[in-house]
């Protein structure tokens, strides 16, 4: 298998959109470090960047290159390797090039200008959506042999966690605002992982005060160890599941 | 050493192959024909695994090939349209496949010296033409001394002189007591080297004879004018 | 409005120096300590005359409850320490014209019952509390009928942990004409807390990192608190149900958390906010039911919301303050709009300035589609920083459709003023 996830990496790493990913994130970071003197403001803009651009980059790079590694799913397939060697070494070999891409694009700055533990959650977050993104591409393009079909799924998908989601549960706070939801909205968030990264890092900023009762009904479930523990799995059932449904259909593709 | 159990194989609404049964022998040389559609790639990607039956069972060396991969190791596949990673050179897409099938026997490169690859490592496969990237699949076929070859189309694309070069091969590969299993639709081209017909139609194995009986029982010099005296008969029924 | 507390302080100092020129005329001296003739403070004081002078040598003193009932100077000689034992009130003032000073007062009583400070004064006028030091007490100084009192350059500090456990720094109610002034208090309750307390002026102090507010203020008319720092406190400052008060160049920091206001102001009417500063606080000002308050040339820096003004507020004038870098300049929970915004510098306006006259041509719209949102929904404040969040004021910018049309100002300053 680690032959496999060499070539997968050796594979990307000379695709040159990963190169202009790592640029982009660094530039967005030295740029947003570089202007802004109050770290905490730079952390919150960095933020909303990255739970913008990782998802989408993640889920559309992820989605057209597996499509576009057909030819080598093809040839590996006819030869004695394990169907499920295959698609994890693709999901791994893209979780490692992406997750470098970020820390290298990400990581410096936030190292230099931000305080340890709010950069090292950070980086741990993003590298959570990035593999979570790329799960959820490899579901998308499990689930359809057509490319453009694939891609347009990935695209509704992550429009869907970055902007519908948020819409619904504008809705559900209205719809409810009279009965005392904050707990269950707590539940609802684990629905989105981009909600869930979002509020994570807030909760971990002076800005969390700004989120009033509700932000301290989240800091009472995140901040305990428990909850940091349910939180971690949710995020890590988020990487996994899609990932576990794509491998089944894979295995039972017929190329 | 390769028996297939009445396997079934629906795409949608198409009934592909249909409870097909076949056994096929070390030492043979089988052409595997039928017209278009008639299930010939799809039965040959069931024995690869690339395709997985909806029934039946594919026995490679009486052992089902089901959740089994190693039997690969056996098995030199040349596709009908060969597809590479595009952004490899043929040295690396070679180099990828020696690393992974961990082949520690000496290498069949013949093909690669005849076919003079050595000159083209560094193309990459995305500018090969197709007669090339055909080459290239025939290469990979053979390199690892496999007991079975599994052929599909494999003169098509290819010029007449590189179709000679690999008819030998195939040939030297099956007096060394390999089994061969060639798809194809250029009948003629198999009249040398082909040792049993499979004749497949609508997903079912129409017929199954041995060349030369075939070749007595309807007096024809050749296996094609042999096959299309049968068919024309068969149409005429 | 300046000059008035200027004269009103002349008096204030006219009255310290008179009543110093009272003792220096016709006191004696009675010299307490551990190599004096008189060892303790109680039989000082008993012997005393009116208008005498105490002068308490450096020592530790443990005398439980010590009653000033004649007007005395007490003064203390290189920091003697008086000790409460944590089950006493320390002093009781209750003789007009006393001096107190140089003290340095600690472990008072503790009691919710009557409430014992270090230092209390019951009923009494022309007293006088200065330079002394106040270390873990329950209450600091507490000032009950007092008139004319002049509380000076003292140093409160206490440990409280709960607010139930745990008194006010310097404590006035029902009082007149208080002057308090360059103190400092932290780890109290509220640092300073008036209750009926009328014509008074609290200056230059410092108030910080006390568990309520720094400054708590109700039903105290014609007050005026100037060039106070207020930091750090949990709740910040709160002016409640009072008319009259001016609040000028004072410092609001980093009253931050979740129900801390730079300052609040519940139920205040014809009032003055001028030139203060309101830095990193979750909420700059908070109003309810305010109405016509000036509010002028003050600095809105960093906060959560510079200003959030419920509906019940009206007629109240916000000119020329600046706006800069707050996550919400402005929120308000109604769609009326009775108040005025003009001439304010808000970092956030894109506007153009086509005549150079520092005034922006296009009028801008502080409210954001947002802020609004949450203020009638608190736990939208869950899609803070969301994508869609970011969409919604977008949006709302370009076709402003759900944001009152008249929450706007019309003037906008293109350059932050200088204050």
């Amino acid at each position: 298998m680690n032959r496999l996830i060499k070539f997968v990496m050796l594979d990307i790493i000379k695709n040159k959109t990963i190169l202009g990913y790592t640029l982009l994130l660094s530039a967005f970071a030295w740029s947003i470090f570089g202007l802004e003197d109050n770290s905490t403001k730079g952390v919150l803009t960095l933020l909303n960047i990255m739970l913008l651009i990782v998802p989408l980059v993640s889920i559309i790079f992820s989605t057209i290159y597996i499509y576009n590694s057909s030819e080598f799913i093809d040839l590996m397939v006819s030869q004695p390797v394990k169907r499920n060697k295959i698609w994890i070494s693709l999901y791994i070999g893209l979780c490692l090039a992406q997750i470098s891409a970020f820390i290298v694009g990400v990581g410096v700055p936030l190292l230099l200008f931000v305080p340890l533990n709010i950069a090292l959650s950070m980086m741990a977050v993003g590298c959570m959506i990035s593999i979570i993104f790329i799960a959820i591409a490899f579901f998308a393009s499990a689930i359809t042999h057509d490319k453009s079909k694939g891609i347009g799924i990935s695209i509704m998908l992550w429009l869907y966690f970055a902007l519908l989601f948020d819409g619904i549960v504008l809705f559900i706070l209205f719809q409810f605002a009279d009965y005392p939801i904050e707990h269950i909205m707590v539940g609802i968030t684990m629905l989105s992982p981009i909600d869930m990264a979002r509020i994570l890092i807030l909760l971990q900023l002076d800005v969390s005060a700004l989120l009033g009762y509700t932000g301290a009904i989240f800091n009472d479930f995140f901040g305990t160890i428990l909850g940091a523990l349910i939180s971690s799995i949710v995020l890590l059932l988020w990487a996994i599941l899609p990932f576990y449904i794509s491998l089944r259909i894979f295995n039972k593709k017929d190329l | 050493m390769i028996k297939i159990d009445s396997i079934s194989k629906k795409f949608g609404k198409l009934q592909v192959l249909n409870s097909t049964t076949v056994e096929f022998k070390k030492g043979e040389c089988i052409a595997l024909i039928g017209p278009n559609g008639c299930g010939k790639t799809t039965l040959i990607k069931s024995i690869l695994g690339m395709v997985i039956p909806d029934s039946g069972d594919v026995l490679v060396n009486n052992t089902s090939i089901k959740n089994n991969y190693l039997y690969r190791n056996g098995i030199g596949y040349m596709p009908q349209i060969g597809r590479y990673p595009e952004n490899m050179n043929i040295g690396q897409v070679l180099d990828m496949i020696k690393n992974i099938r961990k082949y520690e026997n000496q290498l069949d490169e013949e093909l690669l010296h005849s076919y003079k690859i050595k000159d083209l490592l560094n193309k990459k496969m995305r500018t090969l033409s197709g007669g090339t990237t055909q080459k290239i699949s025939a290469v990979i076929a053979f390199l690892f001394n496999p007991d079975v070859l599994i052929l599909d189309e494999p003169t098509a694309g290819l010029d007449p002189l590189a179709s000679e070069i690999l008819k030998e091969k195939i040939l030297k590969e099956k007096n060394n007591g390999k089994l061969i299993i060639i798809t194809s639709h250029l009948l003629s081209e198999l009249d040398e080297l082909v040792t049993r017909i499979v004749f497949m139609q609508e997903g079912k194995i129409k017929f199954n004879k041995n060349a030369i009986e075939l070749k007595e029982e309807t007096q024809m010099v050749s296996i094609a004018k042999a096959i299309t005296h049968i068919l024309k008969a068969s149409i005429n029924e | 409005m300046a000059r008035f507390s200027k004269v009103k302080l002349f008096f204030l100092l006219l009255i310290l120096c008179s009543q110093s020129f009272i003792y220096k005329a016709k006191s004696n001296t009675i010299r307490v300590g551990k190599n004096k003739k008189i060892k303790n403070i109680h039989y000082a004081i008993l012997i005393a005359k009116p208008y005498d002078t105490i002068e308490v040598n450096n020592g530790l003193y443990k005398e439980g409850n010590i009653i000033i009932n004649k007007s005395l100077y007490i003064k203390g000689i290189n920091n003697p320490v008086l000790d409460g034992e944590k089950k006493f009130e320390i002093l009781s003032i209750k003789a007009n014209n006393t001096i107190v000073e140089g003290l340095t007062i600690k472990n008072s009583g503790y009691s919710t019952l009557d409430d014992p400070g270090a230092i209390k004064v019951y009923d009494a006028t022309n007293v006088i509390i200065q330079n002394n030091i106040l270390i873990d007490n329950f209450f600091g100084i507490y000032i009950q009928f007092g008139k004319n009192c002049i509380i000076r350059n003292n140093s409160l500090q206490a440990f409280g942990k709960e607010e139930q456990q745990i008194g006010n720094g310097i404590h006035c109610w029902k009082s007149d004409s208080l002057l308090i002034l360059g103190n400092k208090i932290t780890g109290h309750r509220d640092g300073i807390y008036f209750e009926f307390v009328t014509s008074s002026t609290i200056r230059g102090n410092i108030s910080y990192q006390n568990i309520r507010y720094g400054l708590h203020f109700m039903f105290s008319n014609n007050d005026s608190y100037i060039g106070n720092i207020f930091k750090n406190n949990g709740a910040g400052v709160a002016v409640m149900f009072t008319h009259k008060v001016k609040m000028y160049n004072n410092y609001f920091i980093n009253n931050w958390g979740d129900a801390a206001y730079g300052l609040l102001l519940k139920e205040i009417s014809d009032s003055y906010i001028v030139n203060n500063h309101f830095v990193s606080n979750t909420i700059g000002i908070f109003m309810e039911g305010t109405s016509r308050i000036n509010v002028k040339n003050n600095d809105f820096k960093n906060n959560g919301w510079g200003m959030k003004i419920q509906a019940s507020c009206m007629d109240n004038n916000i000119h020329e303050n600046n706006f800069i870098n707050n996550t919400f300049d402005v929120s308000t929970n109604g769609s009326l709009v009775l108040n005025i915004f003009n001439k304010n510098y808000w970092d956030k306006y894109d506007g153009y300035d086509l005549d150079k006259n520092n005034i922006g041509d296009v009028p801008y719209h502080p409210l954001s589609l947002f802020s609004m949102i949450v203020e009638n929904n608190g736990p939208v404040m869950l899609l803070y920083q969301s994508f869609f969040a970011l969409l919604l004021d977008k949006s709302e910018k370009v076709i402003p459709s759900l944001t009152p049309t008249n929450f706007i100002d019309e003037k906008p300053l293109m350059h932050a003023l200088i204050l």
